[in-house]
């Protein structure tokens, strides 16, 4: 709360959130702006009369139709989800009981193997792609959902597994300890306390894993080579952005239409995990 | 049944001996308290019991057979924790009722026994609600059910009374002990409060450091203490201590210091005889101290000067300075006494208490 003199409120918080606002959804508003705004004003110079950035009079379907009737874009959606869903379930399950053991059980080198599986989220993809190439190549996977569904966990695995292990560390020893007293063996004690516990911790380690894999770039580009088997990121740059000529319309309701998926993830599951959260671990 | 015996219980975590070889026998339908100063060694010992904290050395028994390599639930126990430690995403009856669906118990015997411990505890209209809706009374008392229902050979508990205000506090003791005496279940009970040793406890085990200072019945913790920081400990406001010189006057022993000159009643000066000429420290209770007056002639006396009055309605406290040395006394509500008062004071002879200056043991 900002007590005192009204002119408070507005320069310390009205002002510059109302700039921070723009500053965030300002891309989202151009990307929507350019997606609906006919190709005669998309590609006229701006000193040209009648130049007007930010609205546009005749807006048209045509560039999101081009999107769908003459790009593949349909696939890549649906590879797009399908790659992502899968790596994050097959992540989200190892970064589960990976973290579970690193943060629950004593056995030797647990510290340095939970310091191991975090160096391994340092090394930029940037530099594994290549070793991962020759891998992929080998087994014949590449150009198939499936070099990306098994690389992808590679950089998900790591940081689900870092994600499960702090929230693990949050919930209190004694109530595993009464349920083993109960008459719960540790993996019991774990599927029917820890985990039901954790999920506010495994939701937002699935969301995040999902927009990892949704917005990756690199693996896709280079292990992905056929138009009907590229994803959303991949598809949209490389179809259309053809030598020099950026095809605007298509390749901005591609953008937009490539974030909402994550934007409607996020909000759904925002509210979930926050009233999870509210709720008490604190028994 | 629920006889429990340790012998020769020792812990180690690392290089600290957290326990020190504890033996002690515990009774079928004994309430036992074990009272002590935050890392004497209790809740360990009580984990050790529980399964949940491996022993170094030593045997614990459970009705004759010994439980050190036993899974928690296979001890037959059930546990109630200092917070409780209730399941959050599930209701008060799946609370209650989880340790039974564990162990694979039919439904209708489930659903009595969560009823039937409902019904002790008065939490029967709860049963539908999340932990996350009961106040920190209602909480407890589910934890309770929790227990309760397993019908187990022993409960243990860790300091459960320790997260509720006083008043509510006051009140769950009475019940603690009313279900104690209804269930007439062994019960071990881990406490940093002698309020609730005292109370609570058929026999009291007090420790410190690791090791058992004395066991025994409140009562005679509370008057015949084995050494000095069981008579520190038990008893509020705390015993009062003076180091003091036994020496020989007029054929009769006297125990001085800075502010004090008193003749040592007969039966004190015998079990002294050995000490003329040493330090020992004396002990007497604050409600062993009376203002003194004409009838009190031939008790050890002293005076003081009043520097603090407490009034608390059924007594007075009195925080007296005693030469270099500070005193607390209680006397009754109806004293005239304000601060700065020069006072003498007289000790109940029976209330003296006196213990080796090294080593802290009663004399």
């Amino acid at each position: 709360m900002i007590e005192g003199a009204r002119w408070r409120k507005w320069v310390f918080f009205y002002v510059p959130m109302a700039l921070f606002l723009l500053f965030l959804l300002f891309p989202f508003y151009w990307m929507v702006i350019t997606s609906v705004r006919p190709d005669g004003e998309l590609y006229r110079p701006w000193n040209s009369i009648n130049y007007n950035p930010f609205w546009t009079w005749k807006p048209t379907w045509d560039h999101v139709r081009y999107l769908f009737e003459e790009t593949l874009f349909a696939s890549w959606l649906w590879n797009t989800t399908f790659i992502a869903l899968a790596s994050t379930a097959i992540s989200l399950v190892c970064g589960v009981f990976a973290g579970y053991a690193l943060s629950r059980l004593n056995f030797p080198f647990a510290g340095s193997l939970g310091t191991g599986i975090f160096i391994t989220y340092l090394v930029p993809q940037t530099l594994l792609f290549i070793p991962l190439a020759e891998i992929i190549r080998n087994y014949r996977l590449g150009d198939t959902p499936w070099s990306l569904i098994l690389t992808y966990p590679t950089f998900l695995i790591p940081f689900c597994t870092w994600l499960m292990m702090g929230y693990f560390k949050a919930v209190p020893r004694e109530l595993e300890e009464c349920a083993r007293i109960d008459g719960a063996s540790r993996w019991q004690a774990m599927l029917y306390i820890v985990i039901p516990v954790a999920i506010p911790g495994i939701l937002s380690a699935g969301i995040f894993a999902f927009t990892l894999s949704w917005n990756e770039f690199i693996y896709a580009l280079v292990f992905l080579s056929s138009p009907e088997q590229k994803t959303v990121p991949v598809g949209v740059t490389s179809e259309l952005i053809r030598g020099d000529v950026f095809f605007w319309g298509p390749l901005m309701a591609g953008a937009l239409l490539g974030s909402i998926p994550v934007a409607i993830a996020y909000s759904f599951f925002v509210e979930h995990y926050v009233a999870g959260l509210t709720g008490s671990v604190k028994g | 049944m629920g006889q429990v015996v340790l012998k020769g219980i020792n812990k180690f975590f690392d290089s600290v001996h957290a326990v020190k070889d504890v033996n002690l026998q515990i009774h079928d339908k004994e309430f036992v308290v074990f009272v002590g100063p935050s890392g004497c060694g209790k809740t360990t010992t009580l984990r050790m019991i529980a399964g949940l904290e491996a022993i170094s050395s030593g045997d614990i028994s459970i009705d004759g057979n010994v439980v050190n390599e036993l899974a928690p639930m296979d001890r037959d126990i059930a546990m109630v924790f200092q917070n409780y430690a209730l399941y959050p995403h599930m209701s008060v009856y799946d609370n209650m009722a989880f340790g039974l669906k564990m162990r694979k118990f039919e439904k209708p015997e489930i659903d009595k026994r969560v009823r039937e411990a409902a019904d002790i505890l008065g939490i029967g209209e709860l049963l539908k609600r999340k932990p996350r809706q009961l106040s920190g009374g209602q909480r407890q008392r589910v934890a309770l059910g929790r227990a309760i229902v397993r019908h187990p050979r022993v409960f243990l508990f860790d300091e459960p009374l320790s997260n509720l205000d006083a008043k509510l506090r006051v009140q769950m003791r009475v019940e603690l002990k009313k279900l104690h005496q209804r269930l007439g279940t062994t019960a071990i009970y881990v406490t940093h409060d002698q309020v609730e040793a005292m109370t609570l406890g058929d026999r009291v085990v007090v420790m410190k450091d690791g090791l058992v200072q004395q066991v025994g019945e409140p009562l005679e913790l509370y008057n015949q203490p084995a050494n000095k920081f069981v008579a520190g400990f038990i008893g509020s406001p705390a015993m009062n201590f003076a180091a003091v010189t036994v020496a020989e006057a007029n054929g009769s022993l006297i125990a001085e210091n800075s502010g004090l000159r008193i003749k040592l009643p007969k039966e004190t000066a015998q079990r002294l005889r050995g000490h003329v000429g040493h330090e020992v420290t004396l002990g007497v209770r604050p409600e062993d101290l009376t203002v003194a007056g004409s009838g009190d002639l031939d008790h050890p006396c002293f005076d003081a000067v009043i520097e603090v009055v407490e009034q608390l309605g059924s007594e007075i406290l009195l925080d007296m300075r005693v030469g270099e040395g500070v005193m607390v006394a209680s006397v009754e509500p109806t004293a005239r006494v304000k601060v700065s008062d020069k006072l003498r004071f007289a000790m109940r002879p029976s209330g003296l208490h006196v213990f080796d200056a090294k080593t802290e043991a009663a004399i």
